[in-house]
C-alpha cells in the first residue's frame, strides 16, 4: 500500500485560471476570439516543450505553461487583434525561465516579464486587459471566494492578503496624502487585471523568497513600489507609459527578481538544497512533488 | 572551484542558444514599436487626390461651443460637454447644391445653416431661416440633426436633437422653418447624440429614430442626483432609452418604441439604417458606448429582432455607423469607431464584413491600421480619388486641454474597477485641465483592397488635430468629388474640399421618390461597371457620428466610360434599373409611381 500523494498545488490554479477563463468568456466575451487563445496557449505549451526538452533533455510537466498561456489570454491587448502579439508574448514569457536565470532558478514570473517587456518595449502595440467583470458584484464575489479558497488550499493566502491589505493602506494614504477621493485610488482591485495579478502571479511560488516572513516583507515591497510609482503618476511625472498602465506589473517585476536574487544568493549553493521555496506547499513532505523533473522553469 | 560537469556545461551551452532568440524577440518588440505596422507607403504614394483646408476660404466662420451643466458634476464635466458638434447635409433651398448645417451647445449660441452660393462660399441664413437659436435655458442645447421630408412636401425638414428637447422644424417654403414639435408629438426630453430617418414600414412616411445617451429623466442642469454615469465600461445598460417614433401622416407621430422592440439602453452613440440582410426591409444598426454593438432586424414593418450577429462577443465603445461596400460586393459593410490609446487600451475600429446572408454574422476584418485611429469619433465611406473604391475618413480626439498632462492614468483606475463604483460622477477624479487622447490626427485610409488600408492623411493633406466629432461627405460644387466636412468639439469646423487627380469618371444620382418618401431615405443603389465591379450606397437618414451626407449618391468609376447598369431599390419596395446612365454627371431619377 503506498502513501496518498498530496495533489500539486498548480492543478488548483490552473483549475482556478480554467475557471476565470471560461466565466470570462462565456459571460463577458474576455478573451476576444477563441485564435488568440489557441495562439497564446499554444506557443506557451511549443515553447516550454521544446526549450524543456532542448536544455534539459526531456519535456517538463506543462502545467505552467497552461496557465501562462491562459494568463497571457486574459492579460494582453493588441492592437488591431493581431495574433503575432501572443506568440511573442507566448515565447517572452516562457523561454525567459531558461534564459533568466540565476542558479538554475528562474528570477521572474514568465506572464509578469512578458507583459512587462511588451508595456515597456512595444506600448505601440500592446495594452493589457481593460475589461471588467461586468458590473455584476456576484462575479467578482464568486472569483474572489475561489481565489481565497483555492489561494488558502496552496498555502499562499498569506500573500493575497497581504498585498491586498498593503494596497489599500498604501494607497489610501497616498489618496489622502495628494488629496484625491478615495474611490478610484482603491477600486482596481475589483477589477479582473488585479484579480489575476493577486491570484496568479504574486503569488507564484517559483519566483517567491523562501521564507514566509520575508514573502510577506517582499509582497509588502512590491505594493510599495507600486504605490510609488502611482505617486510619480499623480504628479505626472514624465515616466514610460507602462508605468502608468502597468504600476502593479512593473512593481512585481521590478522587486521580484531582485528578491529572489538575494534570496537565492544567501541560500546554499544548488545541489545542498531543494531549491523550491518553504512556506508554499502543505507541507515540507509535499514540496517533492512537484516533479523534480521541472527543475525551475515549471512556474507560470 | 568545482568544475562544471560535462552534462551541466551542455545545459548551460544550451541555454545561451536559446538566448539568441529570446533577445531577438525582444529586440523584435521594441523595433515594432518603431515601425508603424503601415507596410503599405510604396502603395499610397499617389492617392489621387488632395483634400485642402478651405473653410476660411468658403467663409465658414461657425466656431462650436461646449455647454456647461450643473456644478455637481464639475469635476466630470469635461467628459459629459464634449459632445455637441455636428454637420448634416441638406439642398434646404432645393436649388441643386448641398447646404450645410452645424449644431452648437453652449446656451445663447446659434446653430449655423450655411446656404452655399454655388462659387465655393458659403452665406449663414441660419438666423433669417428660424434656425438659429436652439441653445436656451429650459430647452436644452443641440447635439446634431437630421434632415428629411417627413410630410413628403417636396422640402427637407430638419430634426434637432439635443441634450434637453427634440425640435422638429417643418421647413416652410424653402428659405423659413416653422417649429411644428409639439403639434408632431415629438416634444420630448432625451439626452440624444443621435437620430436618423428611416421608413420602416415602408409606407412613404419617413420615421424617425432617435438614441439617448443619458436617460431621458436627467437634466443636466439641474440634476437631482449624481448618480448619472454608466454602470459599466463594457456592458452598461442604464443609459437613456432609444425612441422610434412612427409617422402617422398629418404631420402626427406616435412612440412605438416597445411595439416594435427597438428600445434600447445601452448608450447608443450613433444609429444607421440599411437593408443588411436583402429581405428589402431597412434595419437598424447601433454603435453604443460602454458596450456591444447592436443589429435590428427588420421583420415586415411589424417588429424589430435583436439579431445575434456576432456583435455580441465584442463589447466597446463604439461611436460611429458608417455604411460602405469596401470591396464591393454589392454589399453594404459597416465600419465602427472606438478607442485606441499606446498602452492604455485598444478597444481597435470594427469594419465588420457583412456576411449575414452566408453566415448569419458580420465578420470583422479590420486591420491594425484601420483598427487603430486612436480615440476616434465620426467616420465616413467615401470614393475620394474617384477610382471606384472608397476610402474611409475618420475624425478622432476627445479632448485636447493640457499638452503635457493628460486623463489617461486617471482613466485606466477606474475603467478597469468594477464599473457600478462609478456610476456616481462624484466618485470620478476630477479632469481639471487635463486632455485625453487630444490633439489627434484625423485619419484618412486609402483602400488597397484585400491588402488592406493605409493612412494617408498627411500626404492628402489632413494635418488638423482638431478635436474632431461629426464628419460629412458631399459634392458641394457638383463637379464630381466628394468634400469632406468636419465639426470639431469646441473649435470651428473644417471644410476639406477635395481635389481628385483627373482621368477616373464619376456618376452621382439625385433620387427623388414618389411611392417612397421624396428624400428617398432608405434607397439603395447598386451599380455595375464594365469591368464586373459593383458598388453599393445607400441614401441615408444619418449616418456616422451626429452627421448626415449629401442624399445625392457619388460614385468614383475609375477608367470606366460606361456604367453598364444602375438597380435602385426605392424605400417602397420598387425596383428600377437604368441602363448604360451617362457619366460624369448628376443624373436625377424619379421613382416610377
Amino acid at each position: 500500500m503506498t502513501a496518498k500523494r498530496p495533489l500539486d498545488p498548480r492543478y488548483l490554479i490552473a483549475a482556478l485560471i480554467t475557471l476565470v477563463l471560461v466565466a470570462a468568456q462565456l459571460r463577458y466575451h474576455m478573451v476576444g476570439g477563441y485564435a488568440r487563445l489557441a495562439v497564446a496557449l499554444g506557443t506557451c505549451i511549443v515553447t516550454e516543450a521544446l526549450l524543456s526538452w532542448f536544455v534539459r533533455g526531456k519535456v517538463v510537466n506543462l502545467q505552467s505553461a497552461y496557465i501562462s498561456g491562459l494568463s497571457l489570454t486574459l492579460l494582453l491587448k493588441p492592437q488591431g487583434g493581431v495574433l503575432y502579439l501572443f506568440v511573442l508574448g507566448g515565447f517572452l514569457a516562457i523561454a525567459s525561465k531558461y534564459v533568466l536565470q540565476y542558479r538554475n532558478n528562474h528570477l521572474w514570473n514568465p506572464t509578469n516579464f512578458a507583459i512587462s517587456a511588451l508595456l515597456l518595449l512595444a506600448p505601440g502595440h500592446v495594452s493589457v486587459l481593460s475589461h471588467q467583470w461586468g458590473n455584476d458584484i456576484v462575479t467578482n464575489l464568486v472569483i474572489w471566494t475561489f481565489g481565497l479558497v483555492i489561494a488558502s488550499r496552496v498555502k499562499v493566502l498569506h500573500l493575497t492578503l497581504t498585498y491586498v491589505a498593503c494596497f489599500l493602506v498604501f494607497n489610501g494614504a497616498r489618496a489622502l496624502a495628494s488629496g484625491q477621493p478615495l474611490m478610484p485610488e482603491i477600486a482596481p482591485l475589483t477589477g479582473p487585471m488585479y484579480q489575476l495579478f493577486i491570484f496568479f502571479m504574486i503569488t507564484d511560488p517559483r519566483t517567491i523568497v523562501r521564507d514566509r516572513r520575508w514573502q510577506m516583507v517582499v509582497v509588502a515591497i512590491v505594493a510599495a513600489v507600486e504605490t510609488a510609482i502611482r505617486f510619480a503618476s499623480d504628479q505626472g511625472t514624465p515616466l514610460p507609459v507602462a508605468f502608468n498602465v502597468g504600476p502593479a506589473f512593473l512593481a512585481l517585476a521590478i522587486v521580484g527578481p531582485i528578491a529572489k536574487f538575494i534570496d537565492l544568493r544567501r541560500s546554499p549553493k544548488p545541489g545542498a538544497a531543494a531549491t523550491a521555496p518553504a512556506g508554499v506547499y502543505p507541507s515540507a513532505a509535499a514540496a517533492p512533488s512537484i516533479p523534480r523533473s521541472v527543475g525551475s522553469a515549471a512556474t507560470s | 572551484m568545482v568544475p562544471p560537469s560535462p552534462a551541466q556545461a551542455t545545459s548551460a551551452l544550451r541555454r545561451a542558444l536559446v538566448a539568441i532568440p529570446f533577445f531577438g524577440a525582444l529586440g523584435f518588440a521594441a523595433y515594432i514599436d518603431r515601425e508603424p505596422l503601415d507596410a503599405t507607403r510604396a502603395d499610397a504614394a499617389n492617392p489621387e487626390f488632395v483634400l485642402r483646408d478651405e473653410t476660411q476660404r468658403a467663409g465658414i466662420t461657425f466656431v462650436h461651443h461646449r455647454p456647461t451643466f450643473d456644478r455637481k458634476i464639475a469635476n466630470v464635466e469635461p467628459h459629459v460637454a464634449a459632445l455637441g458638434a455636428s454637420v448634416s447635409v441638406a439642398d434646404f433651398d432645393g436649388d441643386g447644391w448641398a447646404d450645410l448645417y452645424f449644431t452648437n451647445s453652449a446656451f445663447g449660441h446659434p446653430n449655423a445653416l450655411y446656404h452655399n452660393k454655388h462659387d465655393g462660399t458659403f452665406e449663414d441664413v441660419a438666423a433669417s431661416a428660424g434656425v438659429a437659436d436652439l441653445n436656451e435655458p429650459g430647452v436644452g442645447v443641440s447635439m446634431g440633426s437630421v434632415w428629411g421630408d417627413f410630410d413628403n412636401d417636396g422640402r427637407e425638414d430638419l430634426l434637432v436633437y439635443r441634450y434637453g428637447y427634440l425640435t422638429l422644424l417643418k421647413n416652410v417654403d424653402g428659405t423659413h422653418f416653422a417649429d411644428v414639435t409639439e403639434a408632431a408629438g415629438l416634444k420630448r426630453w432625451m439626452n440624444s447624440n443621435g437620430a436618423i430617418w428611416v421608413d420602416y414600414d415602408r409606407d412613404g412616411l419617413l420615421d424617425l429614430y432617435v438614441t439617448a445617451y443619458f436617460r431621458s429623466d436627467i437634466d443636466l442642469w439641474h440634476l437631482t442626483t449624481t448618480k448619472i454615469m454608466h454602470n459599466s465600461f463594457e456592458y452598461a445598460t442604464n443609459g437613456g432609452k432609444n425612441v422610434l417614433f412612427h409617422n402617422l401622416g398629418g404631420g402626427k407621430f406616435a412612440d412605438v418604441t416597445d411595439q416594435m422592440g427597438v428600445g434600447s439602453t445601452r448608450w447608443t452613440l450613433a444609429a444607421a439604417s440599411a437593408d443588411f440582410n436583402d429581405d428589402g426591409w431597412p434595419d437598424i444598426y447601433l454603435a453604443n458606448d460602454y458596450g456591444p454593438e447592436e443589429l435590428y432586424l427588420n421583420d415586415h414593418g411589424e417588429r424589430f429582432t435583436l439579431s445575434t450577429a456576432g456583435l455580441e462577443a465584442e463589447s466597446k465603445s463604439g461611436m460611429s455607423v458608417a455604411l460602405g461596400d469596401v470591396y464591393n460586393r454589392g454589399r453594404l459593410d459597416v465600419f465602427v469607431t472606438n478607442i485606441s490609446e499606446r498602452g492604455y487600451l485598444f478597444q481597435n475600429n470594427n469594419l465588420r464584413l457583412n456576411v449575414l446572408n452566408e453566415t448569419g454574422k458580420f465578420r470583422n476584418v479590420a486591420d491594425p491600421v484601420v483598427a487603430d485611429a486612436g480615440w476616434a469619433w465620426g467616420a465616413q465611406f467615401g470614393d475620394l480619388n474617384n477610382d471606384g473604391s472608397n476610402e474611409l475618413f475618420v475624425a478622432n480626439g476627445f479632448i485636447s486641454a493640457d499638452r503635457t498632462h493628460n486623463y489617461w492614468y486617471s482613466m485606466s483606475k477606474i475603467a478597469g474597477a468594477n464599473g457600478a463604483l462609478f456610476e456616481d460622477a462624484a466618485s470620478w477624479p476630477a479632469f481639471g485641465n487635463l486632455s485625453l487622447s487630444g490633439y489627434e490626427p484625423s485619419r484618412v485610409y486609402l483602400s488597397r483592397g484585400l491588402a488592406g488600408w493605409a493612412d494617408v492623411a498627411a500626404r492628402v493633406g489632413v494635418t488638423d488635430s482638431l478635436d474632431g466629432r461629426a464628419v460629412a461627405l458631399a459634392d458641394l460644387s457638383n463637379r464630381g468629388a466628394v468634400d469632406v466636412i468636419v465639426a470639431d468639439q469646441n473649435q470651428r469646423p473644417v471644410l476639406y474640399r477635395n481635389q481628385p487627380a483627373p482621368g477616373n469618371h464619376w456618376i452621382e444620382l439625385s433620387l427623388h421618390g414618389s411611392r417612397s418618401n421624396r428624400s428617398a431615405i432608405g434607397a439603395e443603389v447598386t451599380i455595375t461597371t464594365r469591368d464586373g465591379q459593383k458598388q453599393r450606397r445607400v441614401v441615408d437618414g444619418g449616418m456616422g457620428f451626429a452627421s448626415q451626407n449629401d442624399r445625392r449618391l457619388h460614385f468614383g468609376i475609375g477608367r470606366n466610360e460606361f456604367v453598364d447598369r444602375v438597380e435602385i431599390r426605392w424605400p417602397s419596395g420598387e425596383r428600377q434599373t437604368l441602363q448604360n446612365p451617362a457619366i460624369d454627371q448628376i443624373v436625377t431619377v424619379q421613382e416610377p409611381r
